[in-house]
């Protein structure tokens, strides 16, 4: 028996409190977007102020290709959401998987770009600030497009193996979350190193 | 109306085998063990790093002592400084949102119970990572030992060329992992909040406890992270060999500074807004009258949480960052005394007319305001950028500081402890003692810190490890020094009352204070899943309510 209820006029008869997996979510986001904003202040105090080469202009040319794999990566995985939301788990499954290729596309733009820097160009963390700051910004990035990866591959998996059903569908709005979040910091990323950093 | 009837009858068993009953506390997602665990941990670094300040104080006692050597004294103040904050403060300030936050809400556990075991292991480990420094740190070197670079550790004293062998390295891995736990915690304190309210809690009936915590979560969000930023920089210079804070290479020292502070400031707020939610759910209880102007204290405590995130270059007025730049963090700074005095004068408030108890709780509440007072008016005094350039770096901060930390958050910590006691153990404490360590403690603050801020306005710096007789600071010191063994004394007592009462206190019952929030209303110590049937509340003191159907507060809310 609940003597509170009992000695109270009745409550509101709805008691709707936001999702716990969205808001914590949202705080994780935060959380990183602020890890991201000192490394992006870093990088913008650093502009200009190597002691030696090679400069940004000299290396650096906008992956635009890759820039819209991973953008577009953003919409799929809102269209998987949408699929799953509407019980089709196969279509769902299909939207997915290109999520990943598109994700992983992009790493491998990344990856090339690193290997062209470091062999021909000879730039790395140690040559001067440029490459201390574009390692670290740049790598941070890389690195939340894995974790993002792993755990959509970790979803794709369960999809495979037949364990996702359409009343997951908050759960995997929680993770495309991330997958959003991930895009939008490179589109800050992006315009710091490759627009205002040349 | 009983209370009792909310709560189930107590059926621990208690007579298990000891490796079971550890493993169940080492494999706990109970937001209640977790919380005592984070206590425990927390009273545990607090002897330690308690021992490293009377070290310090005792090599200062007089002029030209030779207690420890200067390297020591070096490791033993940057110890000191890491301990408290990151091992001592922030874990038992989690540990007590942890075990409360759940309970004031009428939910029966965190948002998220897994991820709060894992933040707890990863404060743990990050503590017992900073200490096997001691062991660890000499690596191929053979130099160095505990951190010595001070608790923010400047560049470039951290670079390899100046920081030989691994000493750094722990310090900064330390931060780090315990820097993961923390905004894990944070996460978690704010899931908890927004999302397992017991139905009729809206945002302005919730406790100020809660509110004050939610706050200082989203200060940790955004404020721990850029230190974690800030550690990763520092770790991809010693190891990658990168530039980041290396002014050889163009890097600059100054922006370590900037990152550190930008952490550093709110992280004084992260410490003081759950102190300030302890002050406000005891002040009223021994008051006997609800909190005076509930929702300015919502609107003061969310000020403040907004300018703490831009008065971080305070700390470096003798950096010399130009006039504009200091003008706006001399006015940030002078602000944030707004929001605060308001608070100080909503509790001054709650007190007026009240019919006071003086218990051991409410003692350390009203200490904690006369010393909180004065620790933001020293405050006001350095926000002056002239004043700062005069006094930066001097014993007057250490001691503007430790009025804060010690005056302000650690007394209104052990009004928290003998309040929250009974309900966390079912025994109730010896007033006894508790007002003992109360006198001993209040004594040997004063001593210590009143008399600190003398040396420092006569030009006495922070961190040197010895000085010459005849600047007029000898007598000071020993003042201080002598402080240090009445606050010892204070603590010893605090500790035996707490393992004394445990075993041997009186039985508390489940509401000893006539109290009005949720936490009051179950067992004590609660049971696994804290409520029998989920409450539903209708004003801001729920069981003022139950206990006087007559004149509930909702009429008036």
């Amino acid at each position: 028996m609940n003597a509170i209820s009992t000695t109270m006029p009745p409550p509101e008869l709805q008691w709707k409190l936001p999702a716990r997996g969205r808001v914590g979510m949202y705080a994780l986001i935060a959380a990183e977007a602020a890890i991201f904003t000192i490394f992006v202040v870093a990088y913008l105090f650093y502009i200009g102020k190597s002691l030696s080469g090679p400069r940004p202009r000299d290396v650096l040319s906008p992956p635009i290709f890759y820039t819209v794999c991973l953008l577009s990566s953003s919409l799929t995985m809102h269209l998987a959401g949408m699929r799953l939301r509407g019980g089709k788990v196969p279509s769902f499954g299909a939207w997915l998987l290109l999520t990943i290729t598109l994700g992983s596309v992009f790493l491998y733009g990344t990856a090339s770009e690193w290997h062209r820097l470091i062999y021909e160009d000879g730039l790395t963390i140690t040559t001067n600030l440029f490459g201390t700051t574009y390692y670290s910004l740049v790598g941070l990035h890389g690195f939340h497009v894995v974790m993002g990866l792993l755990g959509l591959t970790t979803v794709m998996l369960f999809t495979i193996l037949g364990a996702v059903r359409q009343e997951h569908g908050e759960r995997i709005e929680v993770l495309s979350l991330y997958w959003h979040f991930v895009d939008a910091v490179w589109v800050m990323v992006f315009t710091v190193v490759y627009v205002i950093g040349r | 109306m009983s209370t009792e009837s909310m709560a189930w009858p107590s059926t621990t068993a208690e007579s298990r085998p000891f490796i079971d009953q550890l493993h169940e506390w080492a494999t706990t997602v109970d937001h209640k063990r977790l919380g005592i665990l984070y206590i425990v941990y927390a009273l545990v670094f607090l002897v330690i790093g308690g021992i490293e300040a009377t070290v310090i104080r005792i090599q200062l006692i007089r002029p030209h002592n030779n207690f420890v050597s200067p390297q020591v004294f070096n490791r033993m103040f940057t110890m000191h400084g890491t301990t408290m904050i990151f091992f001592v403060v922030m874990p038992v300030l989690f540990g007590f949102a942890n075990y409360l936050i759940p309970l004031m809400i009428g939910a029966r556990d965190m948002a998220f119970p897994r991820l709060n075991a894992f933040s707890f292991w990863m404060t743990a480990f990050g503590g017992l990572l900073l200490y096997f420094s001691l062991v660890g740190a000499n690596g191929l070197y053979g130099a160095g030992n505990a951190p010595d670079v001070g608790w923010f550790a400047y560049a470039p004293l951290t670079s390899q060329t100046f920081s030989l062998g691994h000493s750094t390295d722990f310090w900064t891995l330390a931060l780090l992992v315990s820097g993961f736990g923390s905004i894990g915690t944070a996460i978690n304190i704010v899931a908890t909040i927004l999302c397992l309210r017991c139905p009729g809690m809206t945002l302005a009936k919730m406790p100020l406890f809660a509110w004050l915590n939610l706050v200082m979560a989203g200060l940790v969000i955004l404020a721990v992270s850029p230190l974690t930023a800030a550690q990763i920089m520092l770790l991809l210079d010693r190891y990658l060999g990168a530039h980041f804070f290396d002014t050889q290479a163009g890097g600059s020292a100054v922006i370590w500074m900037h990152f550190f502070w930008i952490f550093g400031h709110p992280e004084v707020y992260v410490l003081v807004l759950p102190a300030f939610a302890f002050a406000s759910e005891i002040i009223p209880v021994f008051s006997r009258k609800p909190i005076f102007g509930y929702p300015v204290m919502v609107g003061a405590t969310v000020a403040i949480g907004f300018i703490s995130m831009s008065v971080w270059a305070h700390h470096m007025f003798t950096v010399g960052m130009g006039a504009t730049v200091n003008t706006f963090f001399v006015i940030s700074t002078m602000a944030i005394a707004v929001p605060t005095g308001i608070k100080i004068f909503n509790w001054l408030a709650t007190m007026w007319g009240g019919k006071i108890e003086f218990k051991t709780p409410m003692l350390f509440c009203i200490a904690f305001l006369f010393q909180f007072l004065v620790a933001g008016l020293t405050g006001v005094m350095m926000s002056a950028a002239p004043f700062d350039w005069q006094l930066g770096n001097s014993y007057f901060v250490v001691a503007h500081f430790h009025y804060v930390i010690v005056g302000g958050i650690l007394f209104t910590l052990f009004a928290a402890f003998y309040y929250w006691f009974p309900k966390m153990s079912g025994k109730m404490y010896s007033e006894r003692l508790g007002k003992l360590h109360f006198w001993l403690f209040l004594i040997g603050f004063h001593l210590t810190f009143d008399f600190m801020h003398i040396p420092g306005l006569l030009g006495m710096p922070r961190r040197i490890y010895t000085y010459e007789p005849g600047r007029g600071w000898d007598t000071w010191n020993l003042i201080v020094t002598v402080g240090v063994f009445f606050q010892a004394a204070g603590i010893l007592v605090f500790l035996g009352n707490l393992i004394w009462s445990y075993y041997r206190g009186e039985t508390a019952g489940d509401d000893p204070w006539d109290a009005w929030t949720l936490e009051w209303s179950t067992n004590s110590p609660p049971p696994a899943y804290n409520f029998a049937s989920i409450p539903e509340v209708k004003s801001r003191r729920p069981l003022w309510d139950l206990k006087h159907t007559d004149d509930p507060d909702w009429k008036y809310e």
